[in-house]
């Protein structure tokens, strides 16, 4: 039941977006809408499940002294991977994440999963580090990105929940981003406090 | 198994090696997705002629480019009259980089555009997509390209509302369209897409 727990720590005790503080860039950049916020955690989650699991299985092969740059690599190359994967297969998410797709190799939670996580533990620990740490970020992006869609737009998912003319445009822009964030940092402590 | 030692010749073996299968991951991907992007590339760009000539066939005759740096435009030559891929000289949108497609008749009537790549604000700017088609406040579709202005500077489009910036740089786009499709034609004028009495000029808009 040991990777329950570590599932569990990646979704809630140890959330990278509301307890971590992780990778708020494309947090903060990607999460105009509610789509857009969680097909930025699956493609974040894809190469952390894939780097973690590398990462444990080749960490004895890799001397202490360039182990950074050898994940850098790892990482560098699962997400130029999946830049062209999705830029062949899923052309409609490359138009609205382009950009931000090459910036997951800087993400901090997956190097630094791989740094505190998968350096030291089994692949299959590693893997449910992967997807707990993946899920919480996709979690974190959607509720995010569903807010400042709500609130800017009113609509969730594209569904129209009030009329676009009563949002407030703020919330779309980069303002909104922070201000959510920051109200749903205080709502999320709040109840675990 | 035990972990290797921090000696230099196990750090360059080591990383040569994950450079290596790194770098054969790479290849063997981008020889996969190579295909199915450029396809879709070429798809997308068909799909945008057809839209702003407002046709359903349409076959493209003969692609030029033109101009340079910003100003530089790719015509697409048509037997419908001209589709231009255009960024605006100058690159005075708001967020920059702006790229839009305008089909053009031969009289240089704005049959239709499209955005291709723009950055402007969302809600303000970014209303471009729809501000200038035909059901638009500021509709430019049936206007002729050349010297289209904002109000504001004494032409007689309207401007999106708070975004006079992004509509500039648009117009301007558009005129700059204008002027590449002209050139293109003196210097082909002998091609048939060219012809200026042809008598099939589409006049009429299209409805969508």
């Amino acid at each position: 039941m040991n990777s329950i727990r570590v599932l569990w720590n990646g979704v809630i005790k140890e959330n990278p977006t509301f307890v971590l503080l992780l990778g708020m860039c494309p947090t903060l950049g990607t999460t105009s809408s509610a789509l857009n916020g969680m097909s930025m955690g699956l493609a974040t989650m894809a190469v952390l499940v894939f780097s973690n699991l590398i990462i444990s299985l080749i960490k004895n092969l890799i001397p202490d002294m360039v182990r950074i740059p050898s994940f850098i690599v790892v990482i560098a190359s699962l997400v130029t991977i999946l830049q062209m994967l999705i830029k062949a297969f899923a052309p409609d998410i490359d138009k609205s994440l382009g950009l931000f797709i090459p910036l997951i190799v800087v993400n901090c939670i997956i190097l630094g999963r791989a740094e505190a996580f998968a350096a030291k533990n089994g692949p299959v620990s590693s893997v449910m580090d992967g997807i707990g740490m993946g899920l919480g970020f996709t979690l974190g992006l959607t509720l995010l990105g569903a807010t400042r869609e709500l609130l800017g737009t009113g609509k969730i998912f594209s569904f129209g929940v009030f009329p676009e003319n009563y949002g407030a445009l703020v919330f779309v822009l980069a303002p909104g981003a922070f201000i959510c964030l920051g109200y749903l940092i205080a709502i999320i402590n709040k109840i675990k406090g | 198994m035990k972990k290797l030692e921090s000696t230099w010749y196990n750090m360059a073996v080591v990383l040569t090696l994950i450079a290596i299968v790194a770098g054969a991951a790479l290849a063997y991907v981008n020889s996969l997705t190579e295909g199915p992007i450029k396809a879709i590339a070429k798809a997308n760009e068909a799909a945008a002629i057809k839209a702003v000539l407002c046709a359903d066939d349409v076959s493209v005759k003969d692609t030029k480019t033109i101009g340079e740096g910003d100003a530089a435009a790719t015509v697409y030559l048509t037997d419908k009259g001209a589709a231009v891929k255009t960024s605006d000289p100058g690159n005075r949108s708001f967020g920059g980089g702006l790229v839009i497609m305008v089909g053009l008749d031969n009289e240089f009537h704005v049959l239709g555009y499209s955005i291709l790549t723009s950055n402007e604000t969302p809600g303000l700017g970014a209303k471009a997509g729809e501000w200038f088609q035909k059901d638009g406040k500021g509709s430019i579709i049936g206007k002729t390209a050349g010297g289209l202005m904002v109000s504001k500077d004494g032409g007689e489009i309207d401007a999106i509302t708070a975004s006079t910036i992004t509509s500039r740089a648009f117009l301007n786009a558009v005129n700059n369209a204008q002027a590449a499709f002209m050139a293109v034609k003196g210097q082909s004028d002998m091609t048939g897409a060219t012809s200026l009495n042809d008598k099939n000029v589409r006049k009429e808009v299209c409805d969508e």
